[in-house]
């Protein structure tokens, strides 16, 4: 392992300015890749924020009675679906009205309003089935007047969501892959600085595997550097974005890292498809 | 040690560089392989040493037929062949005391043992006070012997050469078939394909010449006519 890590140094002193090359474009494709991670998880957080206000709202008969609705919002807060429920009185509902939408200004009379139950439901429980189909449990109850959620709004949210995450995940494999490729490139420039050396190695008896190791090992640390710097990057740009046009989040610690040991990974990949192609064809 | 039995060899775009070829050098045999330019000297070495596949017939080394090998077995059979080329191969960057050890450590040898397998390998070939030089600081005909050096490090059974000489003028030439013959005379099989018709002449090793692929002459089956194949070639003395 020692004589790896030699190698490995020697390769770096030998040829610092292509060793300096490999981790610019390691950076540059994992930034390119950091700033597409960076769209998609705002895009996301985005559509979870909208997909947050999906709302059941149950119209209730007027005169039913406080029991009825305690009890009915007892049941109701037992669905594994639900995430809260809660009344809306009619002054509530005018107060709110107002607020929102200027043209109740002139209303003063909360009485033509509703009492009603608004039913938040869980994530991961937003999409349209699973909306209808609480929607009309919660209609079975006889002094439920009217149930609403906006059936063609909930439909089309799931189904952007639903495009933007295979785009996310198309897109994601792509920009992967093109990574892949640049470096394995790069790398592939320093396996055919060191050929001579290879084939020396070879020629002496040195199996494939020992022949790789400094490669995979130098291809890994590339990548890690390169991943170090493309976050920096990324972090850089998502810093630059919020304070200068809109408020974006970036990647959790847990993600950083992974994003981070993602790049020690594609180098390593790159390094292995690079020596090995060279390995095979001499 | 060597056995090459109706031997073809034909590359896609070339064609055939090799038409069934047979000889077969034994232990601790000195052979030359003598032939013009492209007449597939390097093409049976690349054989030997399983840097190619026969398209045809079968190689055979140490006992060993190369058609089959496997992948990972390359490298074992290498150890027990030394390898010498016109071009010397060296590592540039690298002293000649680390040229050697390179390949010793490469090979898994253990660390504590090697500084003193190079001085005793470097002292063999005649290079034991230029340990500490790199390849620019050294003449031809000494870097020949630090590659020398460097192929016997595994105490190969064989010796392939590919035109050793080459590149060297009189005197390092014979130096360093001196040592190729000290190398002989200790047990180990030499393979030498060389253009020096003089030197094959001098001596009175066995000569295997090929000529557009095909055997031509064996000295040890007194079949053709020695160096008629290459008496159009220019040769050096």
């Amino acid at each position: 392992m020692r004589l790896t890590f030699r190698e490995v140094m020697l390769g770096v002193r030998r040829s610092p300015l292509l060793s300096t090359l490999s981790v610019v474009t390691i950076a540059f494709s994992l930034f390119a890749f950091g700033l597409f991670g960076l769209l998609v998880l705002n895009v996301d957080r985005a559509l979870r924020g909208v997909e947050e206000h999906v709302e059941i709202v149950a119209f209730l008969a007027d005169g039913t009675l406080p029991e009825s609705i305690s009890a009915a919002m007892g049941d109701i807060s037992a669905f594994p679906e639900v995430a809260r429920v809660e009344q809306v009185s009619p002054e509530q509902a005018l107060a709110r009205a107002r607020a929102e939408l200027p043209e109740f200004q002139d209303v003063f009379d909360a009485s033509f309003l509703p009492t009603s139950i608004e039913v938040r439901l869980k994530e991961g429980h937003r999409d349209p089935a699973t909306v209808k189909e609480v929607s009309q449990r919660i209609q079975t109850y006889p002094f439920v007047d009217d149930v609403r959620y906006g059936e063609d709004w909930v439909k089309k949210l799931y189904d952007i969501r639903n495009i933007a995450g295979a785009a996310g995940i198309g897109l994601g494999l792509l920009f992967a892959a093109v990574a892949i490729i640049i470096i394995g490139t790069t790398i592939r420039m320093t396996v055919l600085a060191r050929s001579r050396e290879i084939s020396i190695m070879r020629l002496v008896g040195a199996t494939d595997s020992f022949v790789r190791r400094p490669f995979l090992i130098d291809g890994f640390f590339k990548g890690i550097i390169g991943g170090l710097i493309a976050l920096g990057l990324t972090w850089g740009t998502s810093a630059l974005v919020s304070h200068n046009l809109i408020q974006t989040s970036f990647f959790d610690t847990g993600t950083a890292i992974l994003g981070v040991i993602g790049g020690g990974v594609i180098g390593l990949l790159g390094s292995a498809l690079s020596v090995g192609r060279h390995l095979r064809r001499v | 040690m060597i056995r090459f039995s109706h031997v073809v060899k034909e590359y896609p775009r070339t064609g055939f560089a090799l038409q069934d070829v047979t000889f077969r050098v034994n232990k601790g045999e000195f052979a030359f392989l003598t032939g013009p330019s492209g007449a597939g000297k390097s093409t049976i070495l690349r054989l030997v040493i399983v840097e190619e596949k026969p398209t045809a017939g079968e190689v055979r080394v140490s006992g060993i037929a190369t058609s089959n090998i496997a992948r990972a077995e390359i490298p074992r059979l290498r150890r027990r062949i030394g390898v010498v080329f016109q071009d010397f191969r060296l590592l540039e960057d690298r002293t000649a005391e680390e040229n050697v050890a390179f390949a010793l450590e490469v090979t898994g040898s253990p660390r504590e043992g090697i500084p003193a397998r190079v001085s005793r390998l470097l002292t063999q070939v005649g290079l034991a006070s230029k340990g500490t030089s790199y390849p620019k600081e050294l003449s031809g005909g000494e870097q020949q012997r630090v590659a020398i050096a460097r192929a016997l490090v595994n105490d190969p059974v064989l010796l392939v050469a590919d035109e050793p000489t080459g590149n060297l003028d009189d005197r390092a030439t014979r130096g360093v078939f001196q040592l190729l013959r000290d190398i002989n005379a200790a047990g180990t099989a030499v393979l030498m394909a060389t253009h020096n018709l003089e030197l094959v002449k001098r001596n009175t090793y066995r000569v295997i010449e090929i000529n557009r692929g095909q055997l031509v002459f064996d000295s040890n089956e007194g079949n053709g006519v020695p160096g008629a194949a290459s008496s159009t070639t220019t040769t050096t003395p």
